[in-house]
């Protein structure tokens, strides 16, 4: 919850502005970016993902480094994956 | 991998090790604190204290949100999670903390409907999906969920859904680190800024600790060679009597924080008078609650909450082990009475929690470090 998930925007949704479809470590889902508005984000960027929101623009290789760091943390790290990609936000 | 090696290099750990070394005075003790649970995991896993000259003492700091929610809140919200037509949601890293009678997994146990959701936004997908229930989201976290919780209010709001409510629980970082600051038995003279609260808040708030303190501050990474990084950065700043706030973690963290989500935050919350942390007590201007225009989410206004007050249990020294006065393995119940799977107190229960940390590589790393060292 506290350690941010890096993902890789796919598409921006055009019916719902302000969220974007991610892959996050293979695993597809809809994330919240408009606390990131400003960027211009689109397809191929890495955002940090905390509890379903994008929180930092990051650049892929700091997106690696942290996805290596995040499969270390173990179970915690695979609950969470399997909490982001099993449930579908409102 | 090629990217990840970089960080972890172990040429280059050494050399920082060296650098390390020279900034340290023989004998003279330089505690650093790292305030983030993420930074508590890699100081254990790796084996950063392996790294280091005896002089430097890295000390946990009480940033893991799930340690420091007091039992009182859990109970409160398990009474929510009792009443008619009520369905309680929270992240999975609160199904195990102990309230004064028992978890969110005892109370499911028991047949309150509590369900595990990644994001606020999935909590409020529950209320949609539900509208005969009451659907609570119990929201925890310091400002890197904050803003999540926030925009999910704004959201709630401007689509009128009528049984949504967030029962508000989010801390903030500063005011502990005051607290921790003022402490008597103090004996920190540097810290390693959390990471990934500061992609929100920036680093200028830090500023006090360098400026009223004369303690520097460096935010960082979560690698091992972060960490080390950061550890010399500081210790560079204290051999030459410096103290400022320094930025080790520019990758991912602008100076100026995330404006948005700040702006999130205000628009939806205000600071609470005072709020209790699990074994800190009271801190003033510590939490957040929702301001009275969003009154109509807020399960707090909602419920007659019956305000459970639990103090903490007799054997649990949380409250020493997140001030950074003692070592998790110095409690008097550590691995023994309390374990991962069934602890006493919650710095056992989240993976960020010094306990646990230490639970599960720290002991390794000890035993590692004692057999390399000549007899
Ligand atoms: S060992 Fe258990 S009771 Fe002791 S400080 Fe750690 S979490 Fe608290």
């Amino acid at each position: 919850m506290c350690l941010g998930i890096p993902g890789e925007i796919i598409e921006l949704d055009a019916e719902r502005p302000g969220m974007a479809t991610v892959d996050v470590a293979g695993a597809r889902r809809q994330v919240n970016v408009l606390l990131l508005e400003e960027e211009g984000l689109g397809p191929g960027d890495w955002v940090l993902i905390h509890v379903g929101f994008a929180l930092a623009r990051i650049d892929e290789e700091e997106a690696q480094a942290t996805l290596a760091y995040l499969e270390e943390m173990g179970q915690a790290y695979r609950d969470e994956l399997r909490a982001l990609s099993s449930t579908r936000p409102g | 991998m090629r990217f990840v090696d970089e960080y972890r290099d172990r040429e280059k750990a050494q050399a920082l090790a060296a650098r390390i070394a020279r900034h340290c005075e023989p004998g003279r003790r330089r505690g650093l604190m790292e305030i983030c649970g993420g930074h508590t995991h890699t100081i254990y896993k790796h084996g950063i204290e392996g790294y280091l000259p005896p002089e430097v003492e890295l000390v946990h700091g009480p940033g893991c949100p799930v340690c420091v929610i007091p039992m009182g809140r859990v109970d409160d919200a398990v009474w929510m999670a009792q009443q008619e037509g009520v369905i309680l949601t929270s992240f999975g890293d609160l199904l195990r903390v102990p309230g004064g009678r028992g978890s969110f997994l005892d109370a499911k146990a028991r047949g309150c409907d509590i369900r595990m959701v990644y994001s606020p936004l999935d909590a409020l997908r529950v209320a949609r999906e539900n509208p005969h229930r009451r659907v609570v989201f119990m929201a925890i976290g310091f400002e890197t969920t904050a803003p999540s919780t926030a925009m999910t209010v704004l959201r709630a709001a401007a689509e009128g859904i009528p049984n949504f409510s967030v029962f508000c629980n989010h801390v903030l970082v500063i005011p502990a680190m005051r607290a921790i600051l003022a402490a008597p038995d103090l004996r920190i003279d540097g810290f390693i800024g959390p990471g990934h609260v500061s992609t929100v808040i920036g680093c200028e708030p830090y500023r006090f600790i360098a400026e009223e303190h004369r303690k520097p501050l460096v935010v960082s990474g979560f690698e091992p060679l972060d960490v080390l990084q950061s550890i010399e950065m500081l210790l560079a700043q204290l051999s030459e009597g410096r103290a400022a706030v320094e930025n080790q973690y520019t990758r991912v963290v602008p100076w100026e924080g995330n404006p948005r989500a700040l702006r999130a935050i205000d628009r939806v919350m205000e600071p609470r008078a005072t709020f209790e942390w699990r074994g800190l007590g009271w801190i003033p201007d510590s939490a957040l609650r929702l301001r009275e225009e969003y009154a109509h989410l807020d399960a707090e206004r909602l419920f007659e909450l019956p305000q459970t007050r639990v103090p903490d249990p007799q054997a649990c020294q949380c409250g020493e082990v997140l001030r950074g006065a003692i070592k998790p393995w110095e409690c008097r119940v550590f691995g023994t009475a309390c374990t991962p799977e069934r602890p006493i107190g919650t710095c056992m229960v989240s993976s960020e929690g010094a306990c646990a940390a230490y639970y599960n590589f720290g002991r390794f790393q000890r035993r590692r470090l004692r057999e390399a060292a000549p007899a």
